[in-house]
């Protein structure tokens, strides 16, 4: 795993560039920097080792020196590939799986990627066809970002390289920030940073003298919702989920370098350490985080599986105070506002990793997207059946039953229940039905916004574009199937996998690697009858099914508790600090002009004094922090005019 | 009297749930909760309000949004309650 900036296109001093691009994101190749500079063309990359300790240097040239490469990530089924090619007669100088891609694509062109079943993100300079080929894996694992500035275009790992690019300063987008504040996450290409795009994942750009054009390669789909499935006996699918999982971690494993696992005490990452435990034979490693308010702790559940499975285990305990500690970095290294603090305590927990001498760990994430696990599916379900009978004082009692670490909703009446959740009042036929009380309730942080943004925002409406980003046949998929897609094709990449995952990890050089989101797995899950994944409000029925005789029945059994970290309070208190006090203060929220002053104000001293505030006002909170963060980090901004005061 | 207790909620409600955004315009039967103003916490929190300032007990029973979700069902409520004393 690494970083790579580079560019197509006539730049004067390319090589200086190219090391001030690599240089600003070195932490997620601490272990070896490389350029490479033709005339018209640029990559520089800075190496995590983890696969070709010695021989996988990077940007590497294919024999004839035509082509050249700078690529981020994993490809997990090199070994295979590479035995195919030699097979045909290719001759490897290295053991890298770097090269397997250089003798890949000219075998096939752009369309090896198809051939490729990792987490990856590369730029290939092509000679012989003057062309630069960027792609980017399946799920969008792995990042890539770029802009276009005075006929050159340019790219990079992350975006605080290419602001190293003469003339490219960063400025706020209103549109991503309204989207931000609505779908938790910009809509790709679109980034925060105006004129700063990001390759969608499962796409290719091609960048010649020509332009550039950009095209997808893969799609997740769905079976019609009338369609016979062909998957109708649930031991047999349980079974070849079970197949399919085990070989998804086994080609995870490979690395030279050894591999650990995050372990929360949930299903997924303790499904994840089972089977890595078991083909791990010096033992795993595992980790996790501990936290001191009983409502997030789950260190029990972590070390009784820790215990189950004999592995070393660590801990790091995000305490009082850490979030507020760790929080102008995390947004510095996910490089866009968060709506939510629960990237600092995985920031916390890279940092573990690195220090305990590892930087490949295997985790369970996108188990909750492939399987159904999160919260959304169960509660788009109960909508429906209120629905049903709209009058009903019964039916909504089950939303308690959805949400019970939520003190807020435990004591609420049935009418209020259904009240909140929009019960009954939601057309089913909506495209975004399953989504809609949350896109409801994040987007009353826009509250918040200053008169002049939302003058400029006006009649904009972020949920209107999701809707014109679904593919055609989303109408025809059974409702689950289309939840999951709006949350494995957006909120995965754009918050989970990126602000949660890549960034937290590489800014301490760690790779994460997710078995649940091979696309072989993917695809599977994907043709699964709807019934097999939420079995009446029992989620990821089938992947309990497949995996029963791996976990204590404690684990293998427990409900899904959604990872949270604490929110507006991690920030309040006496012990606030200085940053947060000056970030939210009126001065500070009045240069950056995204707010209104007054509003924060009055919201800042509401959480300072009232603890338990609601979704809405913790959301707001920490999104207005950390957009005030970006402002000062990115742009220079300064917040820092009231801290003389 | 009915138009000091919705001066008051409507108050209480610029202030704690629009944090002072004055440009709201909000009408005496918008829905609390269908134009976003309130979440279950928010309730809660309302709840709490109108016990201390009006000196009423609200059982369970009276926690519903025919009672309290906007200025006009608020206000005819705390009418009522305050016009019968409240039984345990």
């Amino acid at each position: 795993m690494c970083g790579f900036g580079g560019y197509f296109g006539s730049v004067p001093d390319g090589k200086a560039l190219l090391e001030k691009m690599t240089v600003a994101i070195a932490h997620r190749g601490p272990d070896e920097l490389g350029v490479f500079a033709a005339p018209q063309a640029g990559l520089g990359h800075v190496r995590l080792s983890i696969v070709g300790l010695g021989d996988g240097q990077q940007p590497m040239s294919d024999a004839t020196g035509e082509l050249t490469i700078a690529f981020n990530g994993e490809i997990f089924n090199y070994v295979e590939l590479r035995d195919e090619l030699r097979a045909k007669g290719r001759r490897f100088r290295t053991s890298s799986d770097t090269e397997v891609i250089l003798h890949l694509y000219d075998e096939m062109g752009e369309d090896c990627v198809s051939r490729l079943n990792g987490d990856f993100a590369f730029a290939l300079w092509d000679n012989r066809r003057r062309r630069m080929l960027l792609a980017r894996d399946r799920m969008g694992v792995r990042p890539l970002f770029y802009a276009m500035r005075a006929g050159t275009f340019y790219f990079a790992s992350e975006v605080k390289a290419l602001l190293q690019v003469p003339g490219l300063s960063a400025e706020i987008d209103p549109i991503a920030l309204d989207q931000i504040f609505t779908l938790w996450a910009p809509i790709a290409p679109r980034t925060p940073f105006k004129d700063v795009f990001e390759l969608e994942p499962a796409s290719l750009m091609i960048a010649d003298e020509r332009g550039v054009v950009t095209r997808t390669y893969w799609n997740l789909e769905f079976p019609e919702r009338d369609a016979p499935s062909r998957h109708v006996n649930e031991g047999e699918a349980a079974e070849e989920l079970h197949a399919l999982l085990t070989d998804a971690t086994r080609i995870r494993m490979r690395a030279d370098v050894p591999v650990g696992a995050y372990l929360s005490g949930g299903l997924d990452s303790s499904i994840v350490s089972a089977l890595a435990a078991g083909m791990a034979p010096q033992g795993l490693r595992t980790f996790s985080v501990t936290f001191d308010s009983a409502e997030h702790d789950e260190s029990a559940f972590q070390n009784e599986m820790a215990s189950a499975l004999g592995t070393d285990h660590r801990a790091v305990a995000c305490r009082a105070g850490d979030i507020a500690k760790a929080f102008p970095d995390v947004v510095r290294y996910a490089e866009r506002p968060v709506l939510r603090t629960a990237p600092a305590p995985l920031y916390q927990l890279s940092g573990l990793v690195r220090d305990s001498g590892l930087k490949v760990v295997l985790t369970g994430e996108g188990a909750d997207e492939v399987f159904a696990g999160y919260d959304i599916f169960k509660e788009a379900r109960v909508r429906r059946f209120c629905g049903r009978q709209p009058g009903s004082r019964m039916r909504p009692q089950l939303f308690r039953k959805l949400y019970p670490y939520l003190p807020g909703l435990k004591q609420q009446s049935s009418e209020y229940l259904a009240a909140f959740f929009g019960a009954g009042n939601d057309p089913l036929d909506d495209p975004l039905f399953s989504h809609r009380p949350r896109l409801r309730g994040t987007a009353a942080t826009k509250l918040f916004f200053s008169g002049d943004l939302r003058a400029e925002l006006a009649g904009y409406d972020a949920a209107d574009e999701l809707i014109s980003r679904l593919p055609e046949a989303f109408g025809r998929w059974h409702p689950l199937h289309q939840a999951q897609y709006l949350e494995s094709r957006f909120l995965l990449p754009g918050y989970i996998l990126s602000s949660q995952g890549d960034r937290m990890a590489m800014a301490h050089g760690v790779e994460g690697r997710f078995p649940f989101l091979d696309h072989r797995l993917v695809e599977f899950a994907a043709g699964l009858p709807p019934e097999m994944k939420l079995k009446g409000l029992v989620e990821k029925h089938i992947l309990r099914e497949a995996t029963k005789d791996l976990l204590p029945p404690s684990i293998g059994k427990r409900t899904k508790q959604p990872y949270r970290a604490p929110d507006s309070h991690s920030f309040s208190g006496p012990g606030e600090l200085d940053y947060v006090r000056t970030a939210m203060g009126e001065e500070a929220i009045t240069a950056g002009g995204l707010f209104n002053a007054k509003a924060v104000t009055k919201l800042h001293e509401k959480c300072r004094t009232r603890p338990a505030s609601g979704f809405r006002d913790n959301a707001a909170f920490v999104g207005i922090l950390s957009t005030q963060l970006w402002l000062q980090t990115f742009t220079g901004t300064s917040i820092r005019a009231a801290e003389a005061a | 009297m009915t138009e000091t207790i919705k001066d008051s909620v409507k108050a209480f409600i610029i202030e704690n749930f629009l944090f002072g955004d004055t440009s709201y315009e909000l009408a005496d039967t918008a829905s609390l909760i269908e134009n976003d103003i309130i979440d279950s916490t928010g309730v809660l929190e309302l709840v709490a309000f109108l016990e201390d300032r009006f000196g009423i007990a609200m059982a369970d029973a009276d926690i519903v949004p025919a009672n309290l979700d906007s200025l006009a069902r608020i206000s005819a409520f705390i009418k009522a309650k305050s016009a019968v004393p409240v039984s345990a």
